[in-house]
């Protein structure tokens, strides 16, 4: 019968296919001469292209000075924001230095290295908005702005059930439409919101407060994501951050961009 | 009426033995298909479908309502359009030419964030005017966006198929003495329509998929409520649904069509 060889190449193709489940491979032959490193770039001042195009921000030095300690190559590439994950699990690159915070959920899918720095998340609201406090009441029914996919944006849900939570591809187009009137309020991250407001465009806004950072959706503050499986990148990068805190190379970078800690409290040794 | 109804299909030609080339075609289609199942079924989660099947219909519902709405809206747009590409006024056929070429020449999304994003620009201006609770809320730019861009497709639909219904019949009515209206509406636009039917349901079907862009502007549609059970679960098979659930619309849109279509041709059937 003709349609039998059909009906094995197709036995034999859909055997591929099922079987092509991406396999945790160990990177233990791996000489991690040359990282690849992807980021952002839309997301002041931790990691933004400046007016030349070239990345930069307080990641991207971070990322740069972990690598010198490290003394690996490292290239750098950007990525949007919600294909993050994917593009790690891909191979596209091999390191995440984006500001990602280190969640339970994020972490069935990628590894972090231990965390870099943590600051709290902010509300930040018109200048002549009637919003005097950060609570359900006070924003219910209002329109919240956040970054989609971001742990913001799942705290403002979380925090305030009775808002009407809008998520936008980047900070830049809640930035636009708080300043345009569509938005009563917005949630992200203190430091990015206090650099915006600092800014000509931040001017429509003020801070209203920070916020609770809920360990169940911030999870264990900002760390570098890595493919599991890639054990030896995450020792390397877990003792260049202990090296560069110790040798005031963190210190240098972070008095260029903040004028106070935004590692946050030394975790418990694990 | 006669002459210019579908042609009555060809006899059928006889059977061909089938060929190599074909019987690898097939295989491979079957293949992807024994995939797909094979991975659905092992990826297939019951419990992702209590967490977010209700938001699934709800993005459905977004997507059903706003391609109808603007479906039809468009097509009352797409009648003056029409009529003023065929006018021998050079103002009437040259503002009906700008619109077209405009709604045509650029892409969706551009059109789409210069609505939302643009206009957000100028909101003092338009609560001057009393329209900014219109252009405030993202659901009214999106379907303002895809109404007046499938109004341009839909108007070159119209055109064409009124310019395919012969001249007799404009003439055959005007020896009847009929008002031109009754002509164009009675006897013109009736016949225009069954030309037109498959390219409608061609625009539609096209809408369907182009109205995901509305998720970048914050309206949770399907698509957008898909990036969101995606950025929790990072599991591919949140697209998959969301494929499904599309495949699912068009399809039943086709039915409709060939329903449709068996109505407004039952006086050519021999």
């Amino acid at each position: 019968m003709r349609l039998a060889p059909s009906l094995a190449l197709a036995a034999a193709l859909s055997a591929l296919f099922a079987g092509s489940a991406v396999a945790q491979e160990s990177d233990a032959d791996k000489d991690w001469s040359k990282v690849v490193i992807g980021t952002e770039g839309a997301y002041p001042p931790f990691n933004f292209l400046d007016a030349a195009g070239e990345l930069k921000g307080f990641d991207v030095d971070i990322a740069k000075a972990l690598c010198a300690q490290m003394k690996v190559e490292c290239t750098f590439v950007t990525q949007d924001w919600d294909g993050m994950i994917p593009a790690l699990q891909n191979g596209n690159f091999d390191a995440i230095v984006a500001s990602m915070s280190i969640t339970p959920e994020r972490e069935e899918q990628i590894a972090f290295t231990s965390k870099y720095y943590q600051t709290p998340p902010a509300v930040a609201v018109p200048k002549d908005s009637e919003i005097t406090e950060a609570t359900d009441a006070a924003l219910s029914g209002k329109a919240v702005g956040a970054q989609v996919s971001t742990t913001h944006a799942q705290a403002a849900a979380a925090l305030f059930p009775d808002a009407d939570i809008r998520q936008y591809p980047t900070a830049e187009e809640y930035k636009l439409d708080i300043e345009n009137g569509r938005l009563d309020a917005v949630v992200d991250d203190v430091v990015v919101l206090d650099e915006w407001l600092k800014s000509d465009a931040g001017a429509c806004c003020k801070l209203l407060s920070t916020l609770p950072a809920d360990p169940a959706i911030y999870g264990k503050g900002i760390g570098i994501g890595l493919r599991k499986g890639d054990d030896k990148l995450k020792k390397m990068l877990d003792d260049a951050i202990v090296a560069i805190r110790e040798d005031g190379t963190y210190d240098k970078i972070q008095k260029t961009y903040f004028d106070f800690d935004v590692y946050g409290e030394t975790p418990a040794a694990q | 009426m006669s002459g210019n109804g579908p042609s009555l299909a060809a006899p059928a030609p006889p059977p061909q033995k089938p060929k190599i080339a074909g019987m690898i075609a097939i295989g491979v289609w079957i293949a992807f298909a024994i995939a797909f199942v094979i991975y659905f079924a092992k990826a297939f989660d019951t419990t992702l479908i209590a967490r977010f099947g209700w938001s699934y219909l709800s993005g459905l519902w977004v997507t059903v309502s706003l391609v109808a709405v603007s479906f039809v809206l468009g097509a009352l747009v797409s009648l003056p359009v029409a009529l003023g590409r065929m006018s021998a006024n050079p103002i009437a056929g040259g503002s009906a030419f700008a619109f077209v070429y405009f709604f045509r020449g650029t892409p969706l999304i551009a059109q789409i964030f210069l609505v939302y994003y643009g206009f957000g620009q100028f909101h003092d201006f338009f609560e001057a005017i009393g329209m900014w609770w219109f252009f405030r809320e993202a659901w009214y730019c999106g379907l303002l966006s895809l109404a007046l861009n499938t109004a341009a497709y839909q108007a070159e639909i119209l055109r064409g198929a009124i310019e395919s219904v012969p001249k007799g019949q404009w003439e055959g009515g005007r020896s009847l003495g009929l008002p031109g209206s009754v002509i164009f509406f009675k006897v013109v636009l009736p016949q225009a329509m069954i030309v037109a039917l498959r390219p409608y349901a061609n625009e539609i079907i096209l809408m369907i998929k182009a109205s995901a862009i509305v998720a970048i502007i914050t309206v949770y549609d399907l698509f957008g409520e898909t990036r969101q059970a995606y950025s929790r679960t990072y599991d591919f098979q949140t697209y998959v649904w969301a494929a499904l659930l599309y495949l699912a619309l068009v399809e039943a849109l086709r039915h409709a069509t060939n329903w449709a279509e068996r109505r407004l041709t039952v006086h050519l059937k021999r």
